[in-house]
């Protein structure tokens, strides 16, 4: 029944763009930060999204296509330098880096991947309504 | 003689079949809307309904054999091959080569779920004429 992978499809998208919410979350609670774990600069985390082609019983096997997360890659563009000689950071130069978060760009990013978690959603009420109707079929 | 009376189911219930294969597809479509690379799908519904139903619209094909016929025509709808997916055209294309216009998407899915209710409410229209032949023998 086609209908209900239509579930694991739009299950699969929200599962993927809640984990990029969730990158999107750390990117900017970490706006800010100095220093990691690692004593280097936070970098900016992204997640990259893959189709996942779900095998269905007789059918174009790439019919259906879910999404996963492939990979959560670490942006390499150079943190943000400050100086600052007074913060208990600073190298020799004076100079503080803070991580490369750009938060214009995480607000967007939250932005799309919010809209996208919502058309999911509506997808799966949609299907939702239509199995519950066929369901009732022929009784009344 | 049951057999003639359940055709016309058939054509419904193929349609049904195909609508929940097409809202498959473009769930499957909204879900990839941010994977890189991703291509939209989708099939020519006229098309796949015609070619589904060819056996059951050809002369004498649907009520001709009373006695082998239904499981000669099951197998012949069991064994419908799946429509033939095109590949969607970007109407403004994007740098990660993803196809999926989100409008055109929402639009092809409210359209198929209000087209899917059609369907059932035809069938669930037929399902009652008959029940409804068979009542009134026995009631008043």
């Amino acid at each position: 029944m086609s209908l209900f992978s239509i579930f694991h499809v739009a299950g699969s998208a929200v599962s993927a763009q809640s984990q990029r919410l969730n990158v999107v979350a750390s990117n900017l609670a970490n706006a800010d930060t100095v220093a990691g774990p690692d004593g280097q600069a936070y970098r900016a985390r992204q997640v990259t999204f893959q189709t996942v082609f779900m095998r269905q019983a007789g059918g174009d096997p790439q019919a259906t296509a879910g999404v996963r997360v492939a990979a959560v890659g670490e942006d390499a563009a150079p943190g943000r330098r400050v100086h600052d000689p007074r913060h208990p950071a600073a190298d020799a130069d004076g100079y503080v880096t803070y991580s490369n978060v750009n938060a214009v760009e995480e607000m967007v990013n939250m932005i799309a991947a919010s809209r996208s978690y919502q058309n999911n959603v509506e997808v799966m009420n949609t299907a939702r309504t239509l199995l519950v109707k066929t369901l009732q079929l022929g009784q009344n | 003689m049951l057999q003639r009376m359940t055709t016309q189911f058939d054509f419904h219930a193929e349609t049904l079949r195909l609508r929940a294969e097409r809202q498959r597809l473009i769930a499957s479509n909204i879900a990839n809307a941010d994977t890189p690379g991703y291509q939209a799908r989708d099939f020519d519904f006229a098309q796949a309904l015609r070619d589904t139903t060819q056996d059951l619209r050809a002369p004498g094909a649907g009520g001709a054999g009373e006695l082998g016929s239904p499981i000669a025509r099951g197998a012949a709808l069991g064994s419908t091959t799946a429509p033939r997916l095109n590949y969607a055209l970007a109407a403004q294309p994007s740098l990660d080569r993803n196809t999926v216009d989100m409008d055109r998407e929402r639009a092809s899915f409210a359209d198929n779920a209000l087209r899917y209710e059609a369907s059932l409410r035809f069938l669930n229209g037929s399902l009652r004429t008959l029940t409804e032949a068979m009542r009134s023998h026995n009631g008043a």
